[in-house]
């Protein structure tokens, strides 16, 4: 089936994207995609958090179309309007979690949908199994066609996309983050399988955030930034310093209003907080004016831990204390009272009730202080949301419009202002500026130092490198559940802290 | 607009005003479901005082209001389960339950006022089992609720068999249909009227029936604001029960009978007053004065029709035509709202592009 192409042959690029733009209303997630994938190379793609990646990765699957900009798939123009019609051209994306259809056989799964059929028009199981095994074979790996995929591990689903993929032929490979929730050995695997790949002509998409990988298996890279294209150089030529500088590189002071502070007490002191298998042994303190970062990659288990610190999820041993006298575990209204606020990650499913006012919104967490003699208003209410809406210059018609139907900008403002009006000795804020426009985000920022000026302890989670070492007094670092650097401000450089977040335990320590 | 010129932070911060609400008063207190319910009910009655014979006579009121008082009763508490997202199925029978406890406990000697209060103590403790099973085992109520239905309705058919216990101490039961003198309507109102009231309070202007509108709408955001959604729904189960263990008591001593299949089936017809109220089935949306509205509209129909000499099937078949608009034109509603946010919220984003173009 497969005609493995000689490397040698001079050949027009696989995939060639220039200066494709997306948009979603008034947010640009792409500016301008570029990139360029070779037939028989493996090409990395780098960046950061919302640098746009994803976007440029699902416009490719046909799951988004493009505003502006041109796709050539082998030289020719394309233009994807379905996942379908990608499938099709011969473009296969391999998820960081596969969706496999659990109850079927593996066989089955790489068939779904296609199954050759024998003369009497039925399934042929025959042709079939014995292709899944020729497909195994040659990708070198030994799994059973048979079984069903239910309780496979996530390197294995991969493999199977795999599989499906070489069974329809796909020139063009794109792996989105594959590695994140591998071992070593199995990584080991995966790269076996994607050089094979390679070298039978196809190109290859890889996106991940450990640099050791990147240069481990790729033959050239493309670094993203802000929605743009940024560079492209062959990985021979490159270095961890460069690729960081290249995607970090941002005039940080503008952005990042950090105003001095009078730094006290602690106020929030962790010690030895483990929750088996999410995050381990973590302590840490945060002073009264002080803004202390919590960097590290998604899944890093940095939202678990402020999660377990505030009370809603659990934590096995360790303690939370906070101005001096220890939190119970699992009880957010205690924290409350304690003056803990949390911010949390995902703002429309945590953070917000979409369906309901402004007004209500902003209240929810005061709503037992706002009360008077148990009786709560909508006239007290809407009197203490229109202070924090004033504060915070939230932009809403009404109090009462849905939380739903404010920008992000201003949703995020309004989870900030009900946060605020629980007036907290402690502000845990969790991805602050996550889909957010810059201008918001400056103000939000900005925000923060005053906060921390008036004496504010502040906790700031961020996947946003400049973000964290822009705002920071200092930088905590997590990586897969430990905490696994410390810096102070000075000490805090964009590579110390990516190689404390991506580096093996043992050289971090 | 580029990420390296935000302009350089203007602390010139005009103190912002805003209005408390979109629309004027008038509007928020007519445009909406309770409304329509209440002036559907006022419809209905004029109607059937104009056409249906005797239907304004006292004795109609007083066998209207006294029939669909456990209704009445238990509605409230239905309506704060509902608007948590959750059911409870299992109300009419803690109904029977407790009318058979109340009958074995006098017949064996009890003072009736203790007998009636034992009944009220195990309809409570039907609502501990099924808010133990909801929250703390966390088991989906539905599925709960539709077992203790069985459950709560097998013990009582169990302890009593098929025979009825009917000797109840005069005084009691003359107290359960007696009116307000002077007036048509029936003295279980009293208490009816001052639950309503408290359960009003509840759910409109209390931090806890904030948090109650908050779990019904997303329950990961209202744990996040410090809701201890678990051990709220709880409280509503025990409350549930506890009414529903009253509403036992009363309507043993209406009917003058302990049986072990009374009230059967009226978690239904609770359940449809509830949602023709305007309480939304997926939780976060609803009102109290709606929902009583809406069981004496299903009561007030039903009646009239009945006195005009229509027959209970078709009365049965208006009552469900009834309740499937309703819900229709609750989702059509919705619909046509979501319809019109959404284009304005595109014409924001084309005035946005023209002017920042």
């Amino acid at each position: 089936m497969t005609v493995a192409q000689p490397p040698t042959t001079p050949a027009p690029p696989a995939l060639e994207l220039s200066k494709v733009v997306k948009s979603f209303g008034a947010v640009v997630a792409l500016r301008s995609g570029t990139i360029t994938l070779e037939q028989g190379s493996i090409h990395a793609l780098i960046g950061e958090n919302g640098a746009g990646k994803s976007t440029l990765v699902k416009i490719i699957a046909g799951l988004y179309r493009r505003d502006a900009g041109t796709i050539k798939l082998r030289g020719d123009d394309v233009d994807f309007h379905s996942t379908a019609q990608s499938k099709a051209a011969g473009i296969a994306v391999i998820y960081q979690e596969p969706t496999l259809f659990p109850d079927l056989s593996v066989t089955e799964n790489i068939f779904m949908g296609r199954q050759p059929t024998n003369r009497f028009g039925r399934i042929d199981r025959k042709a079939m199994r014995a292709e899944a095994e020729e497909i195994f074979g040659r990708l070198g790996v030994s799994i059973d066609p048979d079984r069903i995929t239910d309780g496979l591990s996530i390197a294995d689903q991969q493999i199977i996309e795999i599989a499906k993929a070489i069974s329809l032929d796909a020139r063009v490979l794109i792996m989105d983050e594959p590695t994140a929730a591998l071992s070593g050995v199995e990584v080991e695997r995966l790269f076996a399988v994607a050089r094979s790949l390679r070298d039978e002509g196809r190109a290859l998409m890889f996106i991940s955030h450990r640099f050791d990988e990147v240069f481990a298996l790729c033959d050239t890279v493309t670094v993203m930034r802000d929605g743009s294209y940024i560079a492209t150089e062959p990985i021979a030529d490159t270095s961890v310093d460069e690729l960081v500088r290249q995607m970090v590189g941002r005039d940080v002071a503008e952005l990042f209003p950090k105003l001095p502070a009078e730094i006290g007490e602690d106020v929030l002191v962790v010690e030895g907080l483990t929750r088996p298998g999410i995050f381990h042994d973590i302590s840490f303190t945060v002073r009264a004016g002080e803004i202390v970062g919590l960097a590290g990659l998604v899944g890093a288990g940095r939202s678990e831990v402020a999660r377990a610190v505030f009370g809603v999820d659990p934590y096995e041993s360790g303690t939370v204390t906070v101005g001096g006298v220890q939190l119970p575990k699992g009880n957010p209204r205690v924290a409350m009272a304690r003056g803990l606020a949390l911010v949390p990650e995902d703002r429309r499913k945590q953070g917000l009730v979409l369906d309901e006012s402004v007004a209500r919104n902003v209240t929810l967490a005061i709503r037992d202080t706002l009360a008077k003699g148990g009786l709560l208003t909508s006239r007290a209410e809407n009197a203490a949301a229109a202070v924090w809406a004033s504060r915070l210059e939230v932009k809403t018609a009404a109090l009462d419009a849905e939380t739903g139907t404010l920008s992000g900008g201003n949703q995020q403002k309004v989870v900030l202002g009900k946060w605020l009006a629980t007036e907290p000795k402690v502000l845990i804020v969790d991805e602050p500026t996550r889909g957010i426009d810059v201008g918001t985000k400056a103000e939000v920022h900005r925000l923060l130092s005053e906060l921390a000026q008036r004496g504010i302890a502040i906790l700031m989670i961020s996947s946003e490198l400049p973000e964290v070492l822009g705002m920071a007094d200092r930088v905590l670092v997590m990586r897969e559940g430990w905490l696994t650097g410390e810096f102070p401000r000075a000490e805090a450089t964009p590579e110390s802290v990516m190689f404390a977040a991506t580096a093996e335990k043992e050289d971090a320590k | 607009m580029t990420a390296t010129a935000p302009a350089p932070a203007p602390d010139t911060r005009t103190t912002r005003t805003y209005q408390a609400y979109a629309t004027p008063l008038w509007r928020r207190v007519l445009a909406n479901r309770e409304a329509a319910i209440i002036g559907l009910l006022l419809v209905v009655i004029a109607v059937s005082i104009a056409v249906v014979p005797n239907f304004d006579s006292p004795l109609t009121v007083t066998y209207l209001l006294r029939d669909i008082a456990p209704i009445l009763l238990i509605a409230l508490p239905m309506t704060l389960i509902i608007i948590t997202e959750e059911i409870d199925l299992s109300v009419a029978s803690i109904v029977g339950l407790s009318s058979v406890m109340t009958g074995i406990l006098t017949q064996a000697g009890l003072p009736f006022p203790v007998a009636a209060i034992a009944a009220i103590l195990v309809g409570t403790l039907a609502g501990v089992i099924n808010g133990f099973l909801v929250t703390v085992v966390g088991l989906p109520s539905l599925a709960v609720t539709i077992g203790t239905l069985a459950l709560f309705r097998g013990i009582a058919v169990g302890l009593l068999g098929t025979t009825a216990i009917t000797d109840f101490p005069e005084f009691w039961s003359d107290l359960a249909r007696d009116n307000i003198p002077g007036t048509p309507i029936p003295g279980i109102m009293i208490p009816f009227i001052v639950l309503a009231i408290a359960f009003a309070i509840l759910l409109h202007f209390t931090p806890f029936g904030r948090s109650l509108y908050a779990i019904g709408l997303n329950k990961e955001a209202a744990a996040f604001s410090g809701v201890a959604v678990g051990r709220t729904k709880f409280a509503l189960f025990v409350m549930s029960g506890a009414i529903s263990g009253f509403a036992g008591v009363y309507f043993t001593l209406l009917y003058n009978n302990a049986r072990g299949d009374n009230a059967t089936g009226m978690e239904l017809q609770v359940i449809a007053a509830v949602l023709l109220g305007g309480v939304s089935i997926f939780g976060g949306r609803g009102a109290l004065h709606g929902v009583i509205a809406g069981v004496l509209l299903i009561g007030t129909l039903g009646s009239a029709l009945r006195l005009a000499g229509v027959t209970s099937d078709i009365i049965n078949v208006i009552t469900g035509v009834l309740l499937v608009l309703s819900v229709v034109s609750a989702s059509l509603l919705a619909w046509l709202r979501r319809r019109r946010i959404s284009a304005i919220g595109k014409k924001k984003e084309r005035e946005l592009a023209a002017s920042s173009s």
